[in-house]
């Protein structure tokens, strides 16, 4: 008889609860950049920068270096860190209020700078950490505890597509957006996020997955319905695909 | 000696996000009756034979908590 | 083997971190500190360091949060309304125990204000201008040469203390030119490496290094660290200058530019037989409040003078006690007292002391 391991648990991942809710992405995509972590190599030199968010505590998650950030301001932390030690592996791991909103100027000149980081970039359409207000994601008619009538584009203008914006820039070398909502999807992401970790180690410039992300517990539905509303209301308005590709990025 | 699974899921990670069991092309997953110590019924393997080994399961689980090993039967001459 | 240089203070301040052993800067333009940005600018990729206009300095103060966790020399430098931006990522520094230095070349507020000199941010400085329970250590140059000689000095407390330690400078110290001396020249390769740094988790258990402590019992127990640390530094590291107060009757309080414009004034109020002396306190944070008590007997009045509008005053009244009485004459909005206005000033009071 041979037991050949099809999936093991992630070495670079702490063997304990999470204080994340049921069905919440940020298990699927701590995950995946744990099996990365663990495929490449990177754990000894790796540092992730942690956002505020729901993922404040994620350092108590992976095992790597981590460091705190203050709200937004991740991609310049993740500059220091990556100006200081070029040779680490540095990860910014933000949530679309932190890092479309509070931190919209550190996200857009890291990234116009072409600062050789990864970023993290985890969309769930809201606030989800502090009650489920409204964010810069956030859709168009979506409720929420800060738009309770549903995003009125006449008060408070439209969602910002983060990915498609920063592919204008140079700087960036790589730009994605993907989902974890199904099988297919998560191989595609995991693909994508191998990309982006790839364009650092190259030194090609500034990569970025954006993931669209189920937050259940503030979209008011259960885990595998918040899997269709990604599929039905996310996808739509937020198009999964590679938006920026520099050329050596593999 | 125990017979090694296809799937094992460690219990006090699950959170019942129930995944995993809409995911499983085999419908071998489903949920515990009894409750691990954070209040969940978690997910547990029903049909051994059922389980095709794909690895969907692990591949969707946000804890982590599931591991997929394929087990082959060497043939007897 | 050292000659001396005519430089400005913008420009020697910068000189004096590269010789300190830092190698990174990131700065955003704001005047009257452009020329040490622009220094770096020049120098440090001459000695493979890294200067890095950041967007802002909102994210200037987290870059150098970032480097300094990284375990690695960090510096930048910015004047008044920088300052005031500047205020989240310092209460986050000083939260997590790491070492960074920092400059404030002061000008005239509140607001956009002027370019012109002040010391109008004591309290910011002083008083913790960020939230919560913390210090800086705050050190304040009267001269340009006291400037190249105290950045190595604020770059040691950094490191020993694991802290901030910020050099309030004002606009006439960061434009005027002096010949300076610079006694050290340090090289990075020489400092030691910080076993608690986030450089990557070879060999070791990962390092964390948060602000950040959910449980009210953790948190304040960081907090009571945190006024341990401070406690030490008041004990050890005081710094002021004494200047001409043997035999004397009245004594000036003043600090920075000011303390220099004061030693004008007290050599001519001596010259007319006026037995005066100046304090001139160094360290802002700790502040030597005994050192001062212990001329409550010596002298009839104190005179603090400052350009604001009574900050050090404060800390001047709590070691005083109200046991004398305390003058103050300021001028601010980036106006300089004279050292004619200032003796003006002491003598109407002691007239009326009298």
């Amino acid at each position: 008889m041979t037991v050949k391991p099809i999936y093991t648990f992630p070495k670079s991942l702490e063997k304990r609860n999470t204080h994340y809710c049921p069905g919440c992405h940020h298990g699927i995509i701590h995950r995946l950049v744990a099996e990365l972590i663990d495929e490449m190599k990177l754990l000894e030199k790796t540092v992730i920068v942690w956002p505020v968010g729901c993922s404040v505590l994620g350092y108590e998650y992976l095992k790597t270096d981590g460091v705190e950030a203050a709200h937004g301001r991740a991609p310049a932390m993740a500059t220091g860190i990556k100006r200081a030690r070029p040779d680490r592996f540095v990860i910014s791991y933000q949530g679309d209020g932190d890092l479309a909103s509070i931190g919209m100027a550190e996200i857009v000149h890291a990234a116009a700078r072409g600062e050789k980081i990864t970023v993290v970039f985890i969309n769930n359409t809201n606030y989800g950490m502090t009650g489920g207000q409204m964010a810069p994601t956030t859709l168009v008619g979506q409720k929420t505890t800060t738009s309770p009538y549903g995003r009125d584009p006449n008060v408070c203008g439209y969602p910002i597509r983060v990915s498609e914006m920063l592919a204008t820039l140079e700087g960036p070398a790589y730009i994605a957006r993907a989902a974890v909502n199904k099988p297919a999807r998560i191989v595609q992401a995991k693909k994508f996020l191998r990309k982006a970790f790839n364009a650092q180690l190259k030194g090609l410039g500034f990569s970025m997955v954006e993931f669209l992300s189920a937050c259940p517990v503030q979209w008011h539905m259960t885990p595998v319905e918040s899997l269709d509303r990604i599929e039905k209301e996310l996808i739509p308005y937020y198009p999964l695909g590679e938006f920026k590709v520099k050329e050596g990025v593999e | 000696m125990e017979k090694p699974s296809r799937v094992i899921i460690e219990r006090e990670l699950c959170k019942e996000c129930g995944y995993c069991i809409h995911f499983c092309p085999t419908h071998v997953l489903a949920m515990d009756k009894s409750l691990n110590s954070k209040g969940y019924h978690p997910t547990i393997l029903i049909d051994e034979e059922g389980c095709i080994m794909c690895g969907i399961c692990a591949q969707v689980c946000p804890e982590a908590a599931i591991e997929v090993f394929r087990i082959k039967e060497e043939v007897k001459k | 083997m050292s000659e001396k240089i005519f430089m400005k203070g913008a420009e020697a301040l910068a000189e004096a971190v590269i010789r300190s052993g830092c190698r990174l800067f990131f700065g955003y333009p704001i005047t009257p500190q452009n020329e040490t940005p622009e220094y770096f600018s020049r120098k440090l990729p001459l000695v493979g360091g890294t200067y890095l206009q950041a967007e802002s300095e909102v994210a200037a103060i987290n870059m150098v949060y970032g480097a300094a966790c990284a375990g690695k020399r960090v510096f930048t430098s910015t004047s008044s309304p920088g300052f005031s931006l500047m205020q989240e990522g310092i209460s986050y520094i000083s939260g997590s125990n790491v070492p960074a230095v920092v400059a404030n070349i002061v000008r005239g507020g509140p607001g956009l204000g002027d370019i012109q000199p002040a010391q109008s941010d004591y309290f910011q400085a002083t008083k913790g201008g960020g939230h919560g329970d913390y210090h800086l250590i705050v050190l304040a140059p009267s001269t340009v040469q006291e400037v190249v000689d105290l950045v190595p000095v604020a770059f040691d407390l950094a490191d020993k203390y694991r802290m901030i330690v910020a050099l309030l400078l004002d606009g006439i110290l960061g434009q005027m030119m002096e010949a300076v001396e610079f006694k050290y020249d340090i090289k990075p390769e020489d400092l030691p490496e910080k076993p608690w740094a986030t450089t990557g988790a070879k060999g070791r258990p990962k390092n964390i290094i948060t602000s950040l402590d959910l449980r009210p019992e953790g948190l304040e127990k960081i907090n009571l660290a945190l006024q341990e640390k401070y406690k030490e530094i008041e004990e050890k590291e005081k710094r002021w200058e004494e200047y001409r107060c043997d035999d004397i009757e009245y004594l000036i309080v003043a600090f920075g530019t000011t303390g220099r414009i004061v030693k004008s004034v007290v050599d001519e109020l001596r010259e007319e037989g006026i037995k005066v002396g100046l304090f001139r306190p160094i360290t802002l944070w700790p502040f030597p409040y005994k050192e001062l008590e212990a001329f409550v007997d010596k002298v009839k009045f104190f005179l603090d003078v400052e350009m604001n509008l009574g900050q050090m005053l404060e800390d001047v009244n709590l070691a005083i006690k109200d046991k004398k009485p305390v003058f103050f004459y300021g001028r601010t909005g980036g106006m300089v007292p004279t050292v004619d206005e200032i003796k003006e000033f002491f003598k109407k009071k002691l007239e009326e002391v009298k």
